[in-house]
C-alpha cells in the first residue's frame, strides 16, 4: 500500500511537471520538473516513507527500463550499417572522455577524498 | 500443429508477448549476471537486448508489435526520473557540503562527453542529424530523446545511442578507473552516473552502495544540467 501511494505521488509529480512544461513553455522535460518539485516537496515528512519505498523499487530495476529502447536499435539498421563503426567509435571514445573528465575533476576538487587516501598498488574497489 | 501456429499468431500480436519476453529474458539475464559475480561483460541489459533482437528476428515479429507490450516497461522511465528526487534528497547534506565540486565535475564531464562526441563524430564525417542525436547520449534515454528533438536530431536514434553509451560505461568503466588510479567509490559512482546515466548508475548501485548513491545523484544532476545547457550549447555547436 505504501508503495502504491508512493507510485501515485511520483505520477502526480510527473503530471504536474508535464503540465508546467507545456503551459509555461519551459525548456525542461516534464519528468525533470516533476523531480525538482518532488525534491522540494520531500521537506514534508509524510511523503518520505511512501516516496522512498516506490523510488527504491523503481531505481533498483532501473536498467530493465532501458531494454525496450535498446531493442529499438534494430529499427535503425539502415543508419547503423552505413555509419555503425564511426558512430560506435565516437560513442566509445566520448564516453571514456566523459568518465575520465568527471572523475579527475571531482577528485581534484574534493578536499579529502571520501575514502581515505589509498597508496598506489592497493587492490581497487569494483565499480 | 495447426492449433499451435494459430495460438502463436494470436499471442505474438498481443501486448502479452512483448511484456513477457522482456521481463522473462531480463530475469534470466539478471540471474546469470549474479551467478557470474557481476562481471562487467555479463551486463543484463546488453544480453536481454541481444536475446530479444534474435527472438524478434527469428519469429519475424516487427518492432512496433513488440513495443505494444514493452511500452508498459518503457513508460516507467518517466516516474523513474521523478524518483531520482529520493537519492538527491537523501544525500542533501553531502550536496550542500560538496555542492560546488559536484556541480563543477558534472558540468565539466557532461560538456566533455557531449563535446567530444560531436567533435569525433564530425571529424569522422557523420551527418549532422546523427551528430544532433549523438550529443545528448550521456543523458538518460527519455530525456535524451527530448533534447535530440529540440536540437533537430532523431529522437529514437538518440535513445538507442544513449542506451549504448550506458552499456559502454557500465562495461568498461571499471578498467578505465583502474587505469587512471581512481579508487574512491564515490568518485567512480559519480563519474558513471554523469557519463553513462541510468545503466552506469545501475551498475554502480550493484557493486557498492556509496558508489550507487553518488551515481544516482550524478544522474539526477546531469538530467537537469543537460536539459538546461544542451539546447543552448548544442544549438551553438551544431549551427
Amino acid at each position: 500500500m505504501t508503495m502504491l501511494q508512493g507510485l501515485s505521488i511520483l505520477l502526480l509529480c510527473q503530471s504536474a511537471g508535464e503540465a508546467a512544461a507545456r503551459l509555461l513553455h519551459l525548456p525542461l522535460p516534464g519528468p525533470v520538473l516533476g523531480m525538482l518539485g518532488l525534491a522540494a516537496a520531500l521537506a514534508w515528512p509524510r511523503l518520505r516513507a511512501p516516496v522512498g519505498s516506490a523510488a527504491d523499487a523503481l531505481l533498483a530495476h532501473l536498467s530493465l527500463l532501458f531494454v525496450p529502447v535498446g531493442v529499438g536499435v534494430m529499427t535503425h539498421m539502415a543508419l547503423i550499417s552505413q555509419y555503425g563503426a564511426r558512430m560506435l567509435l565516437a560513442l566509445v571514445l566520448s564516453t571514456w572522455v566523459g568518465l575520465a573528465v568527471t572523475a579527475l575533476v571531482l577528485r581534484a576538487l574534493l578536499p579529502r577524498p571520501p575514502g581515505a587516501p589509498t597508496p598506489p598498488g592497493t587492490p581497487a574497489l569494483p565499480a | 500443429m495447426q492449433d499451435f501456429v494459430q495460438l502463436w499468431v494470436y499471442l505474438s500480436a498481443t501486448p502479452l508477448f512483448g511484456l513477457t519476453a522482456t521481463l522473462g529474458l531480463y530475469v534470466a539475464a539478471q540471474a546469470v549476471y549474479q551467478r557470474l559475480d557481476h562481471a562487467p561483460w555479463a551486463n543484463p541489459v546488453l544480453w536481454t537486448v541481444l536475446a530479444l533482437a534474435v527472438l524478434l528476428t527469428a519469429t519475424g515479429t516487427p518492432y512496433p508489435t513488440y513495443f505494444s507490450g514493452a511500452q508498459f516497461i518503457h513508460f516507467l522511465l518517466g516516474p523513474a526520473v521523478v524518483a531520482l528526487a529520493w537519492p538527491l534528497w537523501q544525500r542533501r547534506a553531502q550536496l550542500r557540503q560538496r555542492g560546488w565540486a559536484l556541480l563543477a565535475a558534472a558540468t565539466a564531464g557532461g560538456l566533455a562527453a557531449a563535446g567530444s562526441a560531436v567533435a569525433i563524430g564530425g571529424a569522422l564525417g557523420l551527418p549532422v542529424d546523427v551528430l544532433r542525436s549523438l550529443a545528448p547520449k550521456s543523458v538518460t534515454a527519455p530525456v535524451a530523446m527530448g533534447i535530440a528533438e529540440q536540437l533537430g536530431g532523431i529522437p529514437a536514434l538518440a535513445a538507442a545511442l544513449a542506451v549504448l553509451t550506458g552499456l559502454v560505461g557500465a562495461i568498461s568503466g571499471k578498467y578505465l578507473f583502474n587505469a587512471l588510479g581512481i579508487t574512491s567509490p564515490a568518485v567512480r559512482g559519480f563519474a558513471l552516473g554523469t557519463a553513462s546515466h541510468g545503466i552506469g548508475a545501475a551498475r554502480a548501485m550493484q557493486v557498492n552502495p556509496d558508489a550507487g548513491a553518488y551515481a544516482g545523484l550524478a544522474l539526477g544532476l546531469q538530467v537537469v544540467l543537460a536539459s538546461l545547457l544542451m539546447p543552448l550549447v548544442g544549438a551553438w555547436l551544431l549551427r
